[in-house]
């Protein structure tokens, strides 16, 4: 039991250790600016993978409450003038309420509801950030997003920005990890595994995925937040449909129900679409083939099916030299 | 107190659950006394699966009530009802494929801890605490079962006769006061079911009180106190084994099945 | 025009968009009874059968009736290729996979779609003239006398196929009982086969009938597929009489809403039309069937 908590901080640790070298090896502004989205987007699959990983249960529409963190964050900082952490606070509470108003009929029903529930309400969202004009800029955007600051010092170096958004993301991870390994991770995966027999090992099925759902809802909102508070401009396209299927694809490709694989997923699918020039033009069929393949031959996630076969595939040269060396 | 304790462990009074016209449990009666190891049995589609379902929140009864430790378990949905003490098992065996051995049984023990999201987010104190104490639970009743040595296997690695005993140690992790067995002995040979039968007497032992559906007898003619019989969703008929293998309605029910072979 | 006279309006072209939200949740609904799983590309089917529709026409001499049918033919290829390709060799049931199977494909045919095609909205001349027809104090498009006409053809069919056909009968066994089918010898592979091919064709037909009327682009499938989703729910998920009363409802009540409240937020009313009844009567208006989980 020590051995294992040990285990987890340990690794937690040595991720941390890494994080905070990094800077002093990438100097470029470029690169760090794309660490920075790799360390938003961690945060939102790890939460997403909680809900989809976990608890088996799915959002398509996940980027509304990545956008009702935003757009909360930057309409209170650029039109009210409110001090930017208040104001992420606001934004996580607002996130929690509509997201028990979609979760709690959704989620009575079976995971087939939610999906279709989650993938109108994402729709549905969009259509305010871009019909509410008078409140959001509409499509041409909110402008005018002042940046975060600790005390008095203002976070408008990429360098600095880095450090706090990789802090509080390294923090969901820890706590994320906790979470799984507990008598509540484990409930949540009994909810996948079989809720039949969740519901008769005294298991409040349908209270729980609410939870998980809310949970899942509030760490977006604060990526979210971050987000707004980085780009200081905020507009509609950001938080579409499309995006919503990118953090499904992450988590796919980083393997469901593991929080390393999550953050696997986040930086593969923000940096490959940088370097590779036919994410530009294809990016909707890429990852609709990504989606596709995976779940299809690996459901349980690209990084986690990988490992399956790597290790069926050790198992059979084993007993394939046995029996060479036995014969 | 006295009065409690000479009140039967459950009772049933006049349940009934019909789907679509069908009705799969008619009016049908009966009360477990504490301590008994009681058997249902009847063909195939007589309605027992039906009566668990019902007794477990799983289905809400149309008409008729249920009585455990003396309050009503009507209305109550499935995870309630766990927590009054009401463990069960399924007759195809449900087991969480993705977890160990140990995981399963400790899943079991969620009823009678508390630690939420956030204590277990920020790994409190308290959490860590009850974390080992269900750690520790989960491996007594593995050794109870007899499954300790595989505690850190996938829990789709046991072979199927372990799998049903390992659901019944996620049951026992309740630390429930009745026992719900669903065909236990389904998918089992002759000598993991005598196996059964022993552990079955071993978990009476504990103070548990059993109730088991079986289709065919062998088991239930050997471990039961008392035995109801079911047919068409009604009962036939209640009694000792003795009784019920010698009742001429039993034996007309189940004429050319060879019952008691 | 009077306010009487903008209810008929609205109500005409509630109608004629509740035929279109009838047929796509009447596909959601053969996929659904004979799979139990909830095709998420239902609404792509849709977007396809306009597309090839308007493809058929713009770069072909060939009769309009001729470019319907072929159209038609070629979406029932891309439904039957979805089951074939996707779906049977899944190795997971779990519902989450096959959620994001059918994601997947979705977007992947939204992407070819916009390969092939471009982002622009596309439209095609009306089947039979462009005149409205008067009707009290409303008009009507011709148009939407063939979407009515489609939709009731489709229907008529479906029902034949379920009631005379020996593979609709067996599909209703499925329906029914997967396994008990299974075991008087129902190939439910090919059951469940059959239902995607027909659920794409039925599909196509409803994307072609309404081009004229809407317009068609590679991303409207989405929109469709959620509206005819809803409209499933609301009559009652896998019940069929419930998929076309859910269908003309939410057609209605939409045209309603937008008309009388606000036409920015048209696509919000389906959707808490979809809240609504999940709160209130999560089994839909005609719905009857018990949740069957022990």
């Amino acid at each position: 039991m020590s051995r294992f908590l040990g285990y987890k901080s340990v690794q937690v640790g040595s991720f941390g250790l890494l994080l905070a070298l990094v800077p002093v090896v990438v100097t470029n502004r470029y690169y760090l600016n794309v660490l920075i989205f790799i360390g938003i987007h961690t945060l939102l699959v790890v939460g997403l993978n909680l809900l989809m990983g976990y608890a088996g249960q799915i959002s398509l529409g996940h980027a509304a409450f990545f956008g009702l963190g935003a757009y909360t964050s930057g309409i209170l900082t650029a039109t009210y003038k409110l001090s930017p952490w208040p104001a992420m606070v606001i934004a996580v509470v607002l996130t929690v309420a509509v997201a028990l108003l979609v979760g709690v009929p959704a989620l009575k029903l079976s995971g087939y509801y939610l999906a279709m529930a989650t993938l109108g309400f994402g729709i549905i969202v969009y259509i305010f950030f871009k019909e509410l004009v008078w409140l959001t800029g509409g499509p041409s955007g909110l402008v005018g997003i002042p940046k975060l600051s600790i005390g008095n010092v203002v976070l408008d170096e990429p360098k600095t920005y880095y450090f706090l958004v990789w802090a509080i993301t390294l923090g969901a991870i820890a706590l994320s990890l906790n979470i799984v390994d507990s008598r509540v991770g484990r409930a949540l995966r009994a909810i996948h595994d079989s809720e039949p027999a969740a519901r008769a090992s005294g298991i409040y099925t349908a209270r729980l995925k609410i939870w998980v759902f809310v949970v899942s809802a509030v760490y977006a909102s604060v990526a979210g937040s971050l987000y707004a508070h980085f780009i200081t401009f905020i507009s509609p396209s950001s938080f579409d449909f499309m995006f919503s299927i990118k953090l499904v694809t992450m988590v796919v490709v980083g393997g469901m129900a593991s929080i390393w694989g999550a953050v696997f997923g986040a930086a593969t699918l923000t940096v490959l679409p940088e370097v590779l020039a036919v994410f530009h033009d294809f990016d909707i069929v890429i990852f609709g083939l990504i989606l596709m393949v995976v779940m299809i031959f690996m459901p349980q996630g690209l990084t986690r099916g990988a490992l399956d076969l790597w290790e069926k595939y050790r198992l059979q040269r084993d007993v394939a030299g046995e029996s060479l060396s036995g014969g | 107190m006295i009065e409690l304790s000479r009140q039967p462990l459950l009772k049933a009074e006049n349940l009934s659950k019909s789907f679509g016209g069908i009705h799969a449990v008619r009016e049908v009666s009966f009360a477990v006394a504490r301590g008994q190891i009681k058997g249902i049995i009847g063909p195939n589609g007589a309605g027992k699966t039906t009566l668990f379902n019902l007794i477990t929140g799983f289905y809400a009864a149309d008409a008729g009530a249920i009585y455990f430790n003396g309050r009503s378990l009507n209305n109550l949905v499935p995870h309630q009802v766990a927590e009054r003490g009401v463990a069960r098992t399924f007759q195809n065996v449900e087991l969480f494929d993705r977890m160990t051995v140990l995981e399963n049984v400790m899943v079991g023990r969620h009823p009678k801890t508390r630690a939420g999201f956030i204590s277990a987010a920020f790994s409190l104190s308290k959490a860590r605490k009850e974390e080992s104490g269900i750690r520790d639970k989960a491996m007594e009743i593995l050794n109870f079962i007899g499954l300790s040595e595989r505690a850190a296997d996938p829990s789709t690695s046991l072979p199927f006769g372990f799998q049903r005993v390992l659901e019944i140690g996620r049951a026992l992790a309740t630390d429930p006061l009745l026992l719900l067995l669903d065909e236990p002995a389904s998918g089992l040979n002759a000598g993991e079911t005598r196996e059964l039968g022993r552990l079955i007497g071993r978990i009476r032992d504990k103070g548990i009180t059993v109730v088991l559906v079986e289709h065919d007898m062998s088991l239930t003619m050997e471990v039961c106190d008392e035995i109801l019989v079911m047919d068409y969703g009604r009962t036939l008929a209640e009694g000792s084994p003795r009784e019920i293998q010698q009742d001429p309605e039993v034996i007309a029910a189940y004429l050319g099945e060879e019952p008691f072979a | 025009m009077d306010l009487s006279n903008q209810i008929l309006q609205y109500i005409i072209s509630g109608i004629t968009n509740g035929a279109i939200y009838a047929v796509i949740a009447l596909g959601f609904t053969i996929i659904y009874n004979s799979t139990e799983v909830i095709n998420f590309a239902q609404g792509e089917f849709v977007m396809l059968g306009g597309m090839a529709v308007i493809a058929l026409d713009s770069m072909t001499n060939l009769p309009l009736g001729f470019s319907f049918l072929l159209a038609v033919l070629a979406v029932t290829l891309v439904g039957l290729a979805l089951e074939r390709f996707t779906i049977r060799p899944a190795k997971s049931s779990d519902p989450i996979a096959l959620i994001i199977i059918t994601v997947g494909a979705s977007i992947f045919l939204r992407g070819v779609a916009m390969m092939f095609w471009g982002k622009d909205s596309l439209g095609l001349r009306p089947f039979t003239g462009s005149t409205p027809i008067h009707l009290g104090g409303a008009t009507l498009v011709p148009q939407s006398l063939w979407v009515l006409g489609v939709t009731v053809m489709v229907m008529a069919a479906l029902q034949f196929f379920y009631k005379r056909t020996i593979t609709g009968k067996a599909m209703r066994a499925c329906a029914f009982n997967r396994r008990a089918a299974g075991l008087v010898g129902i190939g439910v592979n090919r059951m469940v086969l059959v239902s995607f091919g027909l659920s794409a064709a039925i599909g196509a037909a409803a994307g072609i009938v309404v081009v004229p009327i809407t317009l068609c682009g590679y991303d409207v499938g989405i929109m469709l597929g959620l509206k005819g989703f809803c409209a499933a729910v609301l009559g009652g998920l896998g019940s069929s009489p419930g998929s076309i009363l859910g269908g003309f409802l939410l057609g209605v009540l939409e045209a309603l809403g937008a008309g009388l409240i606000s036409s920015g937020f048209k696509d919000a009313i389906a959707f808490f039309v979809l809240l609504l009844v999940l709160f209130i009567r999560p089994s839909g208006l005609l719905g009857s069937k018990e949740v069957k989980r022990f």
